[in-house]
């Protein structure tokens, strides 16, 4: 029984826990992304944004979700039900178990596996799936079309990621993200000047910064953010694929694709910025425990995000295929080769 | 290790009645659905066995992909598949031998692997434990068996140009953007003054 204890029921206490800790914390800072870059939207603009729920309308994002909560979940007569509903659960179950192997300090990650990229990148392209089955099982000319081209469109932008993903992992030797990060601490371009302390010159964003861009824009296009959100233009498509959803389905998809945003957000954290990694070596910044700065670091990304969506005007569906596939795709594939040829002829490969 | 037995049932049983469920599906979509659960749970036993790269590989491939344009093609296929399946049983017969020969192949491999673990060779058995799975199938496949990888990415390049030939149409009344010519316009090249007379028009 003890045995049974120690090696099944205690670890799964912990698991559980973990993940429910991950989940808490991950839902509220969700609801305070949304917060804010619908504040920064509105500054942009010379708004006020949300303003009247709580002081400075911090309970904005709740007051929204207990409204959506409450209202009648509709469903279409000719919709296929079980799909219908089966589409924004399983968009909010993968967007979330995504964050299963983040690292957001050291130690600090639920599940530590040796291919976390390559969950990630599993993970996030099951996504898809809720988008084209939500279009589909709405049983809708509409929904059904800009599930198709919302579709189409992560589908190619999870190219070009793929390849800034494997340069990032050419220069750090690993596909465990933590060993990612680690990579980043001693050595790199700070430590070849002479000058350690500046730590955050040793992160991959500097070196690698043309594959910075391109994974900053590509994140964009895959979870569908502005300038790329074709799948849900206001203008021209109402919702996009969620036409037909309302209530408590359509707060699933909206929460699963904000979600993703966070989780791109800390994927350039980790593998550009140093996740938890203080950017100065020294005294007062080694102090401060990594949740902050990789906290900090990916809302400057997400802050990055908002302001896009702010001052870019929306793309035309062909000017986005045609970047992500005649401009991202062979400046990436290109660097593969180039990152690959120098760490090679420099012998900096681990 | 009893928990690996539990998950192994579950994958393993979750994998055949979706299998199943692909070939009994009334609605095509629900077929490819199937489908996917099917490739997923394969994925989830890769990942008891311990291949986890072969894992994500399996999802991202084929779920991430493949499965997508799967997907893509029967959603907008208007075929009456109650029609196309009318007559399915005609083909039982064949299809019981191939699946009794699968079978006895299958009990071949497994039987003579139980019998003597030493008669199918080193080939399949696990590689050492010290290496992580994506080092260990990068060093076989571009060292020992670069050519094969070699000869199968030139196969499938050759399909990818067979596809684009096939499927590319030129056609002259189009008029395509071209970016590089709108960049470079300029004031100079798209501004002109002129100075009308009353009445008189351009």
């Amino acid at each position: 029984m003890s045995v049974f204890w120690a090696d099944y029921l205690w670890p799964l206490i912990i698991i559980v826990a973990e993940s429910l800790l991950m989940m808490v914390v991950l839902l509220i800072i969700i609801a305070y992304i949304l917060y804010a870059d619908r504040k920064i939207w509105a500054a942009v603009q010379m708004r006020r944004g949300p303003n009247v729920v709580g002081p400075w309308g911090l309970f904005q994002s709740f007051a929204d979700f207990i409204k959506f909560a409450l209202k009648e979940a509709v469903i279409p007569a000719s919709a296929d039900k079980v799909i219908f509903l089966l589409a924004p659960l399983l968009s909010v179950t993968v967007a979330i178990s995504a964050w299963a192997v983040i690292p957001v300090a050291s130690g600090w990650v639920i599940s530590d596996i040796n291919v976390g990229v390559l969950y990630i990148m599993a993970i996030s392209s099951l996504g898809v799936y809720g988008t084209i089955m939500g279009g589909w099982a709405s049983n809708s000319k509409y929904p059904f079309l800009s599930a198709l081209r919302a579709a189409a469109q992560m589908v190619s932008y999870e190219v070009s990621i793929g390849f800034v993903i494997i340069t990032v992992l050419l220069c750090a030797g690993s596909l465990n993200l933590s060993d990612i990060v680690k990579a980043q601490a001693h050595h790199g371009l700070a430590t070849s000047l002479g000058v350690p302390w500046l730590a955050f010159l040793n992160w991959y964003w500097l070196p690698l910064f043309p594959m910075f861009v391109i994974f900053f824009i590509s994140a964009l296009a895959e979870t569908n953010r502005p300038p790329f959100d074709l799948a849900e233009a206001e203008s021209e498509l109402v919702a996009g694929f969620m036409v037909e959803y309302g209530s408590t389905p359509y707060v699933m998809f909206m929460l699963s694709e904000y979600v993703a945003i966070a989780l791109q957000c800390s994927m350039a954290t980790i593998l550009f910025m140093g996740g938890w990694l203080p950017p100065f070596d020294f005294a007062p910044f080694t102090w401060v425990p990594g949740i902050v700065w990789f906290t900090l670091k990916a809302l400057l990304v997400f802050f990055m995000v908002a302001m896009a969506k702010a001052m870019v005007p929306r793309y035309r569906y062909d000017q986005l295929m045609r970047l992500g596939w005649k401009v991202f795709l062979p400046i990436s594939l290109g660097m593969v080769v180039v990152v690959a040829g120098v760490l090679k002829v420099t012998g900096w490969a681990p | 290790m009893i928990v690996q037995a539990i998950f192994f049932y579950i994958f393993a049983a979750v994998l055949v009645g979706s299998a199943f469920a692909v070939v009994s599906a009334r609605n095509p979509v629900h077929s490819v659905l199937f489908l996917i659960l099917a490739f997923f749970n394969a994925a989830g036993l890769f990942v008891l066995m311990g291949a986890e790269f072969l894992a994500m590989l399996l999802v991202v491939v084929y779920v991430g992909a493949v499965a997508v344009l799967f997907l893509f093609v029967v959603m907008m296929l208007d075929v009456d598949f109650a029609e196309l399946r009318r007559g399915g049983l005609d083909y039982l017969p064949i299809g019981t031998v191939i699946g009794g020969l699968l079978l006895v192949e299958m009990l071949m491999v497994v039987g003579g692997w139980v019998l003597d673990p030493t008669l199918i060779g080193k080939g399949a058995s696990p590689v050492a434990a010290a290496s992580t799975n994506v080092a260990a199938i990068g060093a076989l496949l571009y060292t020992k068996y670069v050519f094969f990888f070699q000869a199968a990415g030139l196969v499938l390049l050759v399909a990818m140009i067979g596809a684009i030939v096939l499927t590319l149409r030129h056609k002259p009344f189009v008029k395509r953007q071209n970016v590089a010519d709108q960049v470079a316009r300029g004031p100079a090249t798209s501004i002109e003054f002129v100075s009308v007379e009353t009445g008189k028009g351009i």
